[in-house]
């Protein structure tokens, strides 16, 4: 299992060709109380970058982008009732979606945990 | 994922309050805001939310605009130095200014020539005899050089202007703040709403208010800039009190229904269709003397068009400014302020709509990021006022 992160503070967990997607312990706490978390539909497809989903403070509303190219299999339906999972969990328990990816080669891309801990860092 | 992290605006040109220091001691994350570094969270939008509505929050609200209008001519005295420069500010707002007792503040809206809503602000008439020529106003902070200079324009000769916002104005919000700023002020807690004082904290000349911006019974207080920083660390001592930002200050006058310039009224909206005809006092509407008064006059008699109105978003997605509000697939409005309400632990918002779907209890669908989202009107405002009347 291979996680990698981008500069937006996504993370991507990797086994096989699918991927778990959801926003770093940083990006969740920079935000706040998530109240609201709209995560894309089985079957859309997106190109690394693309929003793919919307997280909601109290405060504001945050784009999503996938942090890789591919068809997403299944959103997390439990955000929907409950995105305080977000806050609680959000390497784990408060994940975004499941993608099936196109191109692993984007993975080279991203940063390792070593690397978004010191970019983190610098912010 | 994008927003909320980092700013990318430059802050060099940004001005600091007196109280900089105090709120990054206090964790609070800063952000560019009507011209200064202001903060916009502490421990969190939502804690700092409830916290005010259970106990005590204080805001640094000096961004604000306080300021003194004079009359220039200081031969007349008491009530006639009163009806005179109240006879001035009512040529710019629609609100009976004359009629204000001593100590009685009242808010009303600076009008262009149009009628439109060029601020909103609350005028007060001092309480000692020097100062029966003079009233206090405190405008928002984002169109303050403007307001000003409508002012000094205006009454060019007949009045001076007096900025105030090198100061430190302070509010202190929530069912606790009484009990807390009578150590501080001992007989602030005999103000009504809407009532001020001058009053003395260790011999600092302070000006104290009965009244917010939050739907709470609270206080504004004015303060030098100097002695505000041993006041505003004596009362975060209190365990009573916690420092509140921006954020939940928009949510709590979000949910308590009071409008946001800039964003619920702009100049071209007018009094009544942004729900404000009751600042218009009888006096004045019979009288018809003020800005934009064939517009006014006309809307008050038969209606506007559009009217401000609330507005529950019966999903879980908050509908945020700019959003259409739609029925039958036809735009009918637009949400000019929402989020999420922590107290009513829902998404809450308010707008504009045709004035035939203003009534509480219509469905309409909002636009959210293109797809519609089920949406009812409401009246305002979504958590009861605790006003001290």
């Amino acid at each position: 299992m291979t996680v990698k992160y981008t500069e937006d503070h996504e993370w991507i967990s990797v086994d096989g060709d699918v991927g778990t997607v959801g926003i770093t312990k940083y990006a969740a706490e920079q935000l706040g109380d998530v109240v609201f978390v709209e995560t894309p539909e089985g079957g859309s497809a997106f190109k690394k970058g693309d929003d793919m989903a919307v997280v909601e403070s109290v405060k504001a509303a945050s784009d999503v982008y996938a942090p890789v190219s591919g068809e997403v299999t299944e959103g997390n339906a439990v955000l929907a009732e409950t995105p305080e999972r977000v806050n609680e969990d959000p390497e784990g328990a408060g994940w975004f979606c499941k993608i099936k990816l196109s191109d692993a080669g984007e993975l080279d891309g991203l940063m390792d945990a070593a690397a978004y801990k010191s970019f983190c860092e610098g912010l | 994922m994008d927003g909320a992290m980092t700013d990318a605006v430059s802050t060099e040109t940004l001005k600091r309050t007196p109280l900089y220091e105090c709120h990054v001691a206090a964790g609070g994350k800063m952000v560019p805001f009507a011209g200064y570094e202001m903060p916009v969270q502490f421990e969190g939008v939502k804690q700092e939310h409830l916290w005010t509505r259970a106990h005590a929050g204080l805001f640094d609200v000096s961004h604000m605009g306080p300021c003194f209008l004079t009359l220039t001519d200081t031969s007349l005295e008491g009530d006639e130095a009163h009806a005179a420069i109240a006879a001035l500010i009512e040529e710019l707002v629609p609100s009976n200014i004359a009629g204000l007792k001593r100590c009685q503040a009242r808010l009303t809206v600076l009008l262009n020539e149009e009628g439109g809503i060029l601020d909103d602000l609350i005028i007060t008439r001092p309480e000692p005899d020097e100062l029966q020529g003079t009233l206090y106003i405190v405008v928002n902070g984002a169109v303050k050089h403007q307001d000003w200079a409508l002012f000094e324009e205006t009454f060019a000769g007949r009045a001076t202007l007096t900025r105030a916002d090198d100061r430190c104005l302070l509010a202190l919000q929530g069912p606790e703040a009484v009990d807390v700023l009578k150590e501080y002020f001992p007989g602030c807690e005999d103000l009504r709403f809407m009532q001020s004082k001058r009053m003395y904290w260790n011999d600092v000349r302070c000006g104290v208010a009965r009244l917010g911006y939050t739907g709470e019974d609270g206080y504004e207080i004015l303060i030098f800039a100097e002695p505000a920083n041993a006041l505003a660390d004596q009362l975060l001592a209190d365990p009573r009190v916690k420092p509140i930002g921006l954020g939940a200050r928009d949510s709590l006058r979000l949910e308590a229904g009071l409008c946001l310039y800039g964003q619920d009224l702009d100049p071209t909206r007018d009094p009544v269709e942004a729900d404000l005809a009751w600042v218009i006092q009888k006096v004045r509407r019979e009288k018809a003397d003020f800005r934009g008064a064939a517009r006014i006059t006309r809307a008050l008699a038969e209606g506007s068009a559009e009217k401000r109105v609330g507005i529950r978003p019966l999903e879980r997605a908050p509908a945020r400014e700019g959003t259409e509000i739609h029925v039958d697939g036809a735009k009918v409005g637009v949400i000019t302020s929402g989020g999420f309400g922590p107290t009513v632990d829902a998404p809450v918002a308010m707008g504009y709509v045709h004035a035939d779907l203003a009534e509480p209890g219509t469905a309409v669908d909002l636009m959210v990021r293109g797809k519609p989202r089920r949406g009812e009107i409401c009246a305002l405002p979504f958590t009861p006022a605790n006003y001290k009347r």
